[in-house]
């Protein structure tokens, strides 16, 4: 037996350093997808304002006029799968999402656009019922969308149907918020649980049923943005927790502010059903993706008033404290376990996937 | 959560902590078998909360870890191929071959699927009788009854269009190597609580007799660690060797027969290269005679010809058997990175090097901030 094991001759694979092509793991909002941001498309497309990768562009006109004017602009494209899934569908995502973007930089949403991608065959039912659930997340969030634009493409072509939405909104005077902005001794808040939409999704994918059914919480997070500014100006970075989830939200910040981050992992707000299939799939919920919760950077002394006018809105209402910004560690996320320990929550890799044991 | 909130309770874990080390009074080098209990013990960070005298080696449990790259290499030939949907669980996507992954592959156009069950995969077959669906059959005792019941049933329904790439790897025999190993000096096995409710744990008895070393059987939440780690400790300090049970309300000592019966009727021992260990002498299982039907690499026996050589820079081998640490490796955090992995203990999410290379980055960042204050 001890002859037979050379521990010596043990070997590696070459390293596979770059895909020579697009994987799906450039779309998932971690690592490979920063890689890909930062070596392809930065360095080509390098501005001032982009180089702030914010959720939206803050851009300033007439700064040095008597009435100067900051407008938020950002884009973003929907290509879920299934297109209506339990709590919403691929038409109120697309709204929302671009109106949380705004939202992020302080924005009052005012105008979108929307670009229709069709694959030929896609039932026109199910196309009048996405768009009538647009305008509806449209009326219900207070913009109007002002242009837009049809392409039809070869069946298999297409996943049914993608829509880009492109939105602009209205920054108010004394708003600064930026992804660079979180300073040590601020406090770290959660708008409410966490992984809903991203388990939503996967339970349908994969056909789980639980007690509970979990459904998506796709939601206009601009108004909950606007009780919290009216609370308190003292607020610093605001981040969208969508694809790679609080895990990606949090490191962005950190890493785009030079400081550390730590939070108290029971002191996350997550659903039990969520929980529950998370543990069934072998996924961490802070990596499942969210399509109504933000993450909140703010003064450490207005903390508690933010945390309220929060709790006082529907959207905030399981909104929590769960760390603070720290000087240690900078560009890293620490979380304290419930026993005592702590361990890193790094960017995602890739795609998630779930682990076999 | 019930029944899982109870073992990740914070007070008693913490109170099995002090009790370890009113316990320990010499240094102790233990093995946690599993892939899946290596992945509990650094999330919940109880790793950094042990008496320095524990030393806590990740072992060789991590199916991803330990598949051959030829096995990887025979799947991503097998699944650029435009007849077949290949199918498998979700991390073996990510593990490089020689030259690609199976994500590149699927990227290429290859038909990949990520399945949660060789079952699903089963059905895909049905669903697609033009295609031939191959699963990749990897994992330890665990996954060996749901992938055996998938050929049994490919068979009782007559489905042809279905075949397994099998990579099965069992744990007695990788113990065993690791003690009949010269570098290795385990004092003590904490024993994977899944495999042996399946398997049952009276394997265990010969080897605890044989090498004087204690085997305690355990679960995957923090409280359950401890507690093994604990009944470990004081067979040590105590001079005691025996297989030892803190995994009772799911491992019985004769295991699940009906799980047992299914993988002995469709699977039988064989020898099974490891990756980063060699070749360990029955350590896995192939299909049986009646079943090699469905064995992918004799109904595609092209593919038997691939059989790559690993280059040499790593040494996940000797990470894999607790010889060495993977921050002692030339390549850890310089060439080899979670992003650019060198091997696969740096690329699944439990593996040891990938472990290491998180919590290293924290407390490397925390002693600079200590020097400059």
């Amino acid at each position: 037996m001890t002859d037979q094991l050379n521990l010596s001759s043990w070997t590696c694979p070459l390293p596979l350093r770059n895909y020579p092509t697009i994987v799906m793991g450039h779309g998932s909002g971690g690592k490979l997808m920063n890689d890909l941001i930062r070596h392809m498309f930065m360095p080509l497309l390098d501005n001032d304002t982009l180089s702030q990768l914010g959720d939206s562009a803050v851009l300033d006109f007439f700064p040095d006029s008597d009435t100067p004017a900051r407008l938020a602009f950002s884009t973003d494209s929907f290509v879920v799968s299934p297109l209506i899934f339990p709590g919403g569908d691929i038409g109120e995502l697309a709204v929302n999402g671009t109106i949380n973007d705004l939202a992020m930089s302080g924005a009052q949403p005012l105008f979108l656009s929307a670009g229709f991608i069709l694959e030929e065959g896609l039932p026109m039912e199910m196309l009048g019922e996405i768009t009538t659930s647009f305008a509806a997340a449209c009326q219900a969030a207070g913009v109007q969308m002002v242009t837009g634009d049809t392409k039809v493409v070869n069946k298999g072509h297409g996943d049914g149907l993608y829509i880009n939405t492109t939105g602009i909104g209205l920054i108010p005077a004394d708003v600064a918020i930026a992804p660079k902005n979180a300073r040590v001794g601020d406090a770290i808040i959660v708008s409410g649980t966490i992984g809903d939409h991203g388990m939503a999704i996967m339970s349908v994918r994969e056909g789980l049923e639980f007690e509970t059914r979990i459904v998506s919480d796709t939601a206009p997070l601009h108004e909950l943005v606007e009780v919290m500014l009216a609370a308190s100006p003292e607020i610093h970075c605001l981040r969208d927790a969508t694809r790679g989830g609080l895990a990606a939200a949090l490191n962005e910040l950190a890493s785009a502010s030079e400081v550390g981050f730590t939070f108290e992992e029971g002191k996350v707000p997550v659903q039990p059903a969520v929980r529950a299939a998370c543990e069934m799939l072998g996924m961490d919920p802070y990596y499942v993706a969210n399509e109504g919760k933000l993450i909140a950077i703010v003064d450490g002394g207005v903390a508690e008033e933010v945390l309220a006018a929060m709790h006082s809105h529907p959207l905030g209402q399981e909104a929590a404290l769960i760390g603070q910004v720290v000087a240690d560690h900078p560009g890293m996320v620490i979380s304290k376990t419930s026993i005592g320990g702590s361990r890193v929550v790094d960017l995602p890799a890739g795609e998630l996937l779930p682990r076999i044991c | 959560m019930k029944y899982l909130d109870e073992y990740r309770d914070g007070e008693l874990t913490r109170k099995l902590l002090k009790e370890i080390e009113a316990t320990v009074t010499r240094h102790w080098k233990i093995m946690e078998v599993c892939g899946g209990q290596t992945h509990a013990i650094i999330k919940s960070g109880l790793d950094q909360l042990l008496p320095p005298k524990i030393d806590l080696v990740h072992g060789p449990g991590c199916p991803v870890c330990v598949t051959p790259l030829e096995l990887i290499d025979k799947a991503i030939a097998l699944a650029a191929r435009p007849e077949i949907i290949f199918t498998s669980y979700g991390d073996m996507l990510r593990v490089p071959g020689s030259e690609r992954d199976l994500f590149s592959v699927k990227a290429s156009g290859g038909d990949v699927r990520i399945v949660y069950s060789p079952l699903d995969a089963l059905k895909i077959a049905r669903d697609n009788p033009h295609k031939t669906v191959v699963f990749f059959g990897i994992g330890f005792e665990t996954t060996a009854p749901a992938n055996a019941m998938a050929v049994m049933q490919a068979k009782t329904q007559g489905i042809q269009n279905f075949a397994m790439l099998v990579s099965h790897v069992t744990v007695p025999p990788a113990i065993t190597a690791i003690m009949e190993s010269p570098h290795v000096k385990v004092n003590g096995f904490l024993a994977a609580g899944h495999v042996c409710t399946v398997m049952g744990y009276w394997e265990y008895y010969p080897l605890v007799e044989k090498y004087h070393v204690p085997v305690v059987v355990m679960g995957f939440e923090p409280v359950d660690i401890a507690r093994a780690l604990l009944m470990c400790v004081k067979q040590l300090e105590e001079g005691r060797a025996e297989v030892e049970n803190a995994y009772a309300r799911s491992a019985l000592k004769e295991g699940n027969q009906s799980a047992q019966n299914i993988i002995k009727q469709v699977f039988e021992p064989c020898d099974r290269a490891w990756r980063g260990i060699g070749v360990i002498p029955n350590s896995g299982y192939r299909l049986r005679g009646p079943f090699q039907g469905y064995d992918a690499e004799l109904r595609f026996p092209e593919i038997q010809t691939i059989t790559p050589q690993e280059s040499s820079v790593c040494i996940s081998g000797l990470v894999l058997q607790g010889v060495k640490k993977p921050n002692e490796c030339p390549a850890f955090g310089t060439e080899c990175t979670p992003q650019t992995p060198l091997g696969a203990t740096m690329v699944s999410s439990e593996g040891a090097c990938a472990a290491y290379y998180q919590y290293g980055r924290y407390t490397m960042s925390m002693q600079e901030r200590e020097l400059t204050k």
